[in-house]
């Protein structure tokens, strides 16, 4: 069997006629399996949905729980009208999975977004053998080289000590970088009160529910008369939070950004960010490079990103490659 | 190195002077010598080397990487060193120090560089290698003027800038005893260079209220022209054209400076001059802030020194004398040099306050800016005393105009839209910006205004929003600017200088602001 006719591209998404189902579908369908929880990848509205449990959560937390006509948790091998269908950790966020469809032999693994870095707020990547690979290409430049994220959180620290008077603003999404970078502060020994943007606090609730301790954490609310409680405090909020008048409450704020994208200084310039920190939850060149080599499979298609890079690299090394035209996901998802 | 480019990575991101001046404090703080003054010296661009070409490093990477990865890099970056430093392998994580570094990259030859780079490239992380590329192309621009810098070294060592100024164009990197003065362990470094700055006299603004109290017998009058405050000084040879600030500006000045044939130090004012009439400041802008001038903008702009005061005569140090005995002596000084590049400037009579606010409601040249006010028996000290010295300024132009974008500020302002963006009628009932202006206003006001344009936003562009502006419904600013330039980069056809929010009218009908046809007859 051609890996075409297990899985191809429709305007809905991913689509596998075999079995009648989508991937990460981006408008509503019938039959949806779903890589992981982030709004672009997980829509509301499908008649059945199949995710990791986790995701289901989060879905659920999301969007209400009845974001689905049905859904169902994905354990183990699962046949999906005559398609084999598993799921697989993918180190991207709490719930997230590669997805693996195997149909007379031809074995595909859509990866979804994933990561190779060490992060205990979301499962370690497992690499799955296979014919046909789907890459992400978030970060598919030579360029993206995402350093130890310790260090980077380091360098909050440090400014925090050096700007005592300043409330220290770091942007995060709700699911994943939040939690992530909350664990990255207990990790480097900061025990304080972090503060809370609304938005974050549902996801936050469910990741220490799941049993990832993040520490003391309390709503960024003004109590009336005390303009300076937050100077020397740092507070999560989703980064459109900051150009609002939600952010007008704090003493002088020094705005940070957790995201892949802070490594480029013109990125970094463009949002006006004055501490950048280079966190990503997405695989690296180095990281999506390593993986390709060490699945070594027979054809890579390359999704959502830079996808010409990868390709060309793919093109080095011998590999069969091409991009997979998908639309729908965000090139700024992070 | 890793210290240098951790200041660098914070500097260049930090909007507020302050933020910057605590990251420079904390950076002489924690660096030892002679590390931190070279950094200094980097920042400052006193520090540069020219041995490693953009091309050379092009080659390096050609060897490294394949040529379309690193296009296509490279487009995405927008930075040959940026582009570089991110995709050089290896993370090194070496710490080499910075004088180790500034030592490499002044011994090395044209044909070692490309070596002598790789092996340095290899043993850095990526953002020391950012600052190393920087370094070593030159092209170190972080948006920290030396003014700040040498306020930065007034803050750590707790002296006043005024000091630093005086010492700085005897000092060079790594100013060992610069550091060693501010940290109190060795007395202050004696001015030994020839030539040297001298902290410049400022004046305060006039509150005409306190008129009431001066005894106009007490004062001299003078114009005060629209050029830049600069002292020239001439010592042994050494001719030097210092700004206000203390920064060496002689090499754009060389018609100037060919006819400094003086022994002393004038204080003046730079301003271009043909044939005894003054040029307006855009004709002054043709000189500033350049490295090199051309003989052809020399001739058309030629540039001049209208002097204020004379600090030093010969061996005599003038400054502790009366401004009346220094008057006399500058009158007889400038006497004996070319009238084509310097006079003196002309002391007004007046009896009255009177009769002098009417000289400064209508004065002879449009490129005065007011008046100046000495007092007869002042000293000439550094800084801004209050008391012998006034500026009594031109009133401002004022123009009604109206609010068509809004930016987001920085810093303290990230979440307030604080830079407007104004604009006036044309004869076609459009409207067109001209200006541009982030202060003016109160804080309750720039909260009243950011509201208004959040309720009443058009359009978003990144962090612009256009903002309601029609003849019966939008924003009155009265905007005060201290002179019109005409400009071919604005649509308006018109720049302003120094504009600023003078008041909200709230109660003012957008139709009823000013028209550009306003503007053009300020022009003349």
């Amino acid at each position: 069997m051609k890996a075409d006719e297990l899985l191809h591209p429709r305007p809905e998404g991913l689509y596998c006629p075999v079995g009648d189902f989508f991937i990460d579908p981006v408008r509503p369908v019938e039959r949806a399996l779903i890589t992981h929880g982030h709004a672009d990848h997980a829509r509301a509205g499908h008649g059945h949905v199949m995710a990791t449990q986790q995701t289901l959560d989060i879905m659920g937390l999301r969007y209400g729980a009845d974001f689905a006509g049905a859904v169902q948790a994905a354990e183990g091998q699962v046949n999906v009208g005559g398609v084999v269908v598993s799921f697989h950790p993918a180190g991207h966020v709490l719930g997230s999975a590669q997805i693996r469809v195997e149909h007379k032999g031809m074995r595909i693994v859509a990866a979804g977004d994933y990561k190779r870095g060490v992060d205990p707020t979301a499962a370690t990547f497992e690499p799955v053998p296979c014919d046909v690979f789907i890459t992400e290409a978030t970060f598919g430049l030579p360029v993206f080289r995402h350093p130890d994220p310790l260090e980077e959180i380091g360098k909050l620290l440090t400014s925090r000590a050096q700007f005592p008077e300043r409330a220290h603003l770091v942007g995060v999404y709700a699911l994943g970088k939040a939690q992530r970078v909350l664990r990255l502060i207990r990790d480097a020994g900061y025990g304080d009160v972090i503060y809370l943007h609304g938005a974050l606090a549902k996801l936050c609730d469910y990741y220490v529910h799941e049993g990832i301790e993040l520490g003391p954490l309390a709503p960024a609310t003004v109590d009336k008369g005390l303009k300076d409680q937050f100077a020397g405090r740092i507070i999560l909020g989703p980064p459109s939070a900051f150009a609002a008048k939600w952010a007008q409450r704090f003493p002088d704020p020094l705005i940070a950004f957790a995201s892949g994208w802070m490594q480029i200084r013109a990125r970094t310039r463009q949002r006006g960010v004055e501490l950048p920190l280079v966190i990503s939850d997405h695989a690296d060149w180095r990281e999506l490079t390593d993986t390709l080599e060490e699945l070594n499979p027979d054809e890579v298609w390359v999704t959502h990103g830079r996808e010409e890079a990868l390709v060309r690299w793919c093109e080095l090394q011998g590999m069969a490659a091409r991009p997979l035209h998908l639309v729908g996901y965000e090139d700024e998802a992070e | 190195m890793k210290a240098f480019s951790s200041l660098l990575d914070r500097l260049v991101l930090t909007p507020a002077r302050n933020g910057k001046i605590r990251l420079l404090k904390d950076y002489f703080r924690d660096v030892p010598d002679p590390d931190r003054g070279y950094g200094l010296a980097a920042i400052t661009r006193d520090l540069e080397f020219r041995m490693v070409k953009p091309a050379m490093l092009r080659g390096l990477m050609a060897e490294r990487i394949d040529e379309e990865l690193f296009r296509l890099s490279y487009d995405y970056v927008g930075d040959m060193a940026e582009t570089i430093s991110l995709l050089w392998e290896g993370d090194g994580g070496e710490d080499i120090r910075l004088c180790d570094i500034v030592d490499i990259l002044q011994k090395v030859s044209r044909i070692d560089a490309p070596a002598v780079m790789v092996d340095l490239l290899n043993r850095f992380g990526a953002s020391e290698r950012y600052a190393l590329l920087k370094l070593a192309t030159g092209g170190l621009r972080i948006g920290v003027s030396a003014r700040l810098a040498k306020q930065a070294l007034a803050g750590f060592g707790s002296v006043e800038v005024t000091e630093i100024e005086e010492l700085w164009h005897g000092l060079e990197a790594p100013y060992e005893t610069l550091f060693a003065w501010l940290e109190g362990r060795a007395d202050k470094p004696e001015q030994a260079a020839l030539s040297p700055f001298r902290p410049v006299m400022l004046a305060s603004p006039l509150d005409e209220a306190s008129l009431e109290e001066m005894q106009p017998v007490d004062f001299a009058a003078e114009w005060k022209w629209d050029g830049i405050r600069v002292q020239t000084t001439s010592e042994g040879g050494e001719r030097r054209i210092y700004s206000r600030t203390g920064d060496d500006i002689s090499r754009a000045f060389p018609d100037v400076v060919a006819h400094m044939g003086f022994e002393g130090s004038l204080d003046g004012e730079l301003l271009v001059v043909r044939e005894g009439v003054v040029g307006s400041f855009s004709d002054l802008q043709q000189r500033l802030n350049r490295k090199t001038v051309s003989k052809k903008k020399m001739e058309e702009f030629p540039a001049f020194i209208r002097a204020y005061d004379l600090l030093q005569d010969g061996d005599e140090n003038l400054r502790p004398l009366p401004f009346a005995e220094r008057r006399g002596r500058l009158e007889t000084f400038v006497g004996s040099l070319s009238d084509a590049r310097f006079d003196v400037s002309e002391l007004i009579k007046f009896n009255d306050w009177s009769a002098l606010a009417e000289m400064r409601a209508s004065p002879p040249e449009a490129v005065i800016e007011g008046l100046m006010l000495k007092r007869w028996d002042s000293v000439y000290v550094p800084g801004r005393p209050k008391g012998p010295w006034f500026k009594w300024k031109k009133d401002p132009y004022i123009i009604d105009a109206v609010l068509m974008y809004a930016q987001r500020g920085h810093g303290k302002r990230s979440s307030f839209y604080s830079d407007y963006t104004f604009g006036v009628w044309t004869p076609e009932g459009a409207l067109v910006p001209v200006g541009k202006a982030y202060f003016g206003f109160t804080d309750q006001e720039l909260k009243e205004i950011d509201k208004f344009v959040r309720d009443n936003t058009v359009e978003r562009f990144g962090p612009v929003r256009s903002v309601r502006a029609e003849a019966d419904f939008g924003l009155v600013f009265e905007v005060a600017f201290e002179g019109l330039n005409r400009s071919s980069r604005h649509k308006s056809g018109v720049a302003m200088r120094f504009p600023r929010i003078s008041r909200l009218r709230w109660d003012k009908p957008p139709g009823e602001a000013d028209r550009i046809e306003a503007l053009e007859a300020m022009l003349g």
